[in-house]
């Protein structure tokens, strides 16, 4: 199925300086309920941006209006916790299309890459100073070349490069999917189930 | 021929293709599925207008958004009920076995895979739950999937994956008395942090490792999630196989015998080399708590909250929790405890956790449950007496379901409460919003019900 292809991205940024957010603080369980994919951002990060009487916290990032953008920047070990993929249709049904960090767990950064949500992967001490730096400057834009595999802060910044793997980045820039891949190998796979029984 | 890992053996005879540039095509055995993170599975099937291709390799049961009591009325709340009927409308449309609310084979997916036989050594294992990596307690590459890939293993019985990183935790000597497979993997945990493992597959051995029941193991497998690894497995042994041949669907297979002489080789060679090993001791290992908001916040029971990093996340964590560096946890008062889940929701937990209560009274004050991880455990739990022994002691045998483990039903716990709780996660808001979870054993969780408070067990255990 094709998607929206992922090329260059110049925004401005969100900061989030906290370490192990958890897939339980990006969407709680219990908005987990629904059978789409749809509507989700409604509750990224619900019990922080509301209190329990459904007020808007106003020290939460996502509600100062000063702090916009398609990027999300991060603390390490972002998406630790569940395998719930509703956590990157929150964040992607928000409006980003990248989430920055020095660390990301596993799962979320393949339900990310499934998904066209890009996670860049840039060193601490650059992430660091990218944290710093929004936090002190909200208009602060950024670049993210997937061709090129890197990151930088406009106008001028030293670009930093970040890894993605080659047939993830491939399937990102044309906009394809794993199961058109897959599906367009299924005669290899019946013939390894063939071989599997003989085996046996 | 070099020497090769469990994890690589098994790894290796199931890729179908290595794609250029680093992923594999890797052929599922095995696939489970539950109501929460199926359904947009399916849709996307329907929007290519493609088939199930594997159906029988399939599983489905309702787990995650079940109420635990009252479960032969409909389900009350609206999304929940709608969840658990798509599951059962799309089982039925796809041809796939489902075990639905009420059926006797029912329970948490991660306990009736393997006490219904469809988890045997050598399998490829995915399920759209991160706890999967409980399945590698019996020798197998069990790991959590996104929603978009249970939508490729629904649709070609594969999955593309990156090979993870080996690394091979020994646990050498043996545990002390009150000290349970609970508080070995919370151990290891607090040792290496929540991250810890990030990018490795991990294989648990060692004497105090084999010297583990089926059921223990799976504690320790299904929280290697928790340190990050991708997944926790274990070499299959004679305890594996004494399992195995309990369960009627496995010993009756007209190939059981040739499965176990296959499975001979599941083990990894001498010599085989692993990016990353770490030995710990058990000896040194004491009944296990945590104190904060992720599962590598952890201590012996009756040590000291430490100062922590001086990060942000270490302040905000002890604050939501209440507490402060230099305080003990110890005696500190209880409100909640929760026995349950796929970590600790099976009969050697509710057993472990009668043993203590047994004789003595429910803390006034402490609201408790205790929920079965399956039908079967539930029915185990009646025959042996365990129900009725609860009962006497002031507790209530639940209905099975993940409950409070992720509080998507009723069972929440009350913001700014304590929870002693046997599941596997302590994120802020787990059980509820608020909630103040401190992730213990079975055991700990029983000393805790009976005196209201944070108690060592060992103190409670008279044998
Ligand atoms: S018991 Fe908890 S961890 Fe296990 S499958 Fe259910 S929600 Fe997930």
């Amino acid at each position: 199925m094709k998607r929206d292809k992922f090329d260059i991205l110049e925004s401005t940024c969100v900061p989030l300086p906290l370490e192990n957010v958890d897939t339980d603080q990006i969407i709680p369980a219990r908005f987990l309920s629904s059978t789409s994919r749809a509507g989700f951002g409604e509750n990224l990060f619900r019990d922080w941006r509301f209190d329990k009487s459904g007020n808007r916290n106003n020290d939460f990032v996502l509600n100062n209006p000063s702090f916009k953008g398609e990027v999300l920047v991060a603390g390490k070990n972002f998406g630790c916790g569940s395998s719930r993929e509703h956590a990157v249709w929150a964040i992607s049904d928000y409006g980003f299309r990248a989430v920055v960090s020095s660390f990301f767990a596993d799962i979320f950064r393949n339900n990310a890459l499934n998904n066209g949500l890009l996670p860049v992967v840039v060193p601490e001490n650059y992430l660091n100073y990218l944290l710093d730096k929004i936090g002190r400057e909200p208009e602060t834009r950024v670049k993210i070349d997937l061709e090129k595999q890197s990151f930088s802060v406009l106008p001028d910044g030293e670009p930093v490069r970040f890894e993605i793997n080659p047939y993830k980045k491939e399937c990102l820039l044309k906009g394809l999917d794993d199961v058109d891949y897959l599906l367009n190998i299924k005669e290899m796979i019946t013939a390894y189930e063939f071989r599997n029984t003989l085996k046996r | 021929m070099t020497p090769k890992t469990l994890f690589d053996k098994i790894w290796d005879s199931h890729v179908i293709r290595s794609i250029e540039g680093g992923p594999e095509v890797l052929y599922i055995d095995q696939h489970y599925i539950h109501e929460v993170t199926s359904p947009q599975a399916f849709d996307g099937l329907r929007a290519r207008g493609i088939p199930v291709f594997r159906p029988n390799k399939t599983l489905a049961t309702a787990d995650h958004n079940i109420p635990t009591i009252d479960q032969h009325l409909p389900i009350r709340d609206e999304l929940s009920r709608n969840q658990v009927n798509r599951l059962a409308e799309n089982c039925r449309e796809y041809n796939i076995e489902y075990f639905g609310l009420n059926h006797p084979k029912n329970g948490i997916v991660h306990v009736i895979g393997p006490e219904l036989g469809y988890t045997l050594p050598g399998m490829t294992i995915v399920c759209g739950d991160s706890h999967t990596s409980t399945h590698g307690a019996f020798g197998t590459i069990a790991f959590g999937i996104g929603t978009s890939e249970v939508e490729m293993v629904l649709a070609t019985q594969c999955i593309i994956q990156t090979r993870p990183k080996t690394m091979r935790i020994k646990v050498n000597g043996r545990r002390g008395k009150g000290v349970t497979a609970k508080d070995m993997i919370l151990y290891i945990i607090s040792q290496i942090s929540s991250g810890g493992a990030t990018g490795y597959f991990v294989e648990f051995a060692g004497p105090a490792v084999t010297a583990l029941s089926m059921d223990e193991r799976m504690t320790v497998c299904n929280m290697s999630i928790e340190m990050g690894a991708r997944g926790g497995l274990i070499a299959p042994d004679h305890t594996t196989y004494e399992y195995l041949n309990k369960i009627p669907a496995v010993e009756s297979r007209p190939d059981f015998k040739s499965m176990l002489l296959r499975w001979r080789i599941l083990k990894s060679d001498e010599g085989a080399v692993f990016d990353r090993e770490l030995e710990f001791d058990a000896s040194k290992i004491k009944p296990m708590i945590t104190f904060g908001t992720n599962p590598g916040m952890g201590m012996g029971i009756d040590e000291t909250i430490p100062e922590g990093d001086n990060t942000s996340s270490f302040s905000k964590s002890l604050e939501y929790m209440g507490i402060r560096p230099g305080m003990k946890l110890l005696g500190h008062p209880v409100d909640y405890v929760f026995v349950g889940s796929c970590t600790n929701g099976r009969i050697d937990d509710l057993r472990s956790f009668v043993k203590m209560v047994k004789g003595r009274k429910k803390a006034p004050g402490i609201t408790a449950l205790i929920v079965p991880g399956s039908k079967r455990v539930e029915q185990q739990a009646i025959n042996e007496g365990i129900a009725e022994a609860l009962k006497l002691a002031g507790f209530e045998l639940r209905q099975p379901g993940c409950s409070s483990c992720l509080a998507m039903n009723d069972d929440k716990i009350p913001a700014g409460k304590y929870a002693i709780s046997t599941s596997n996660r302590n994120f802020e808001g787990r059980q509820g919003p608020g909630a103040r979870t401190i992730l213990a054993s079975p055991l700990t969780a029983a000393a805790a019900a009976v005196t209201g408070r944070i108690t060592d067990p060992r103190e409670l255990l008279n044998d």
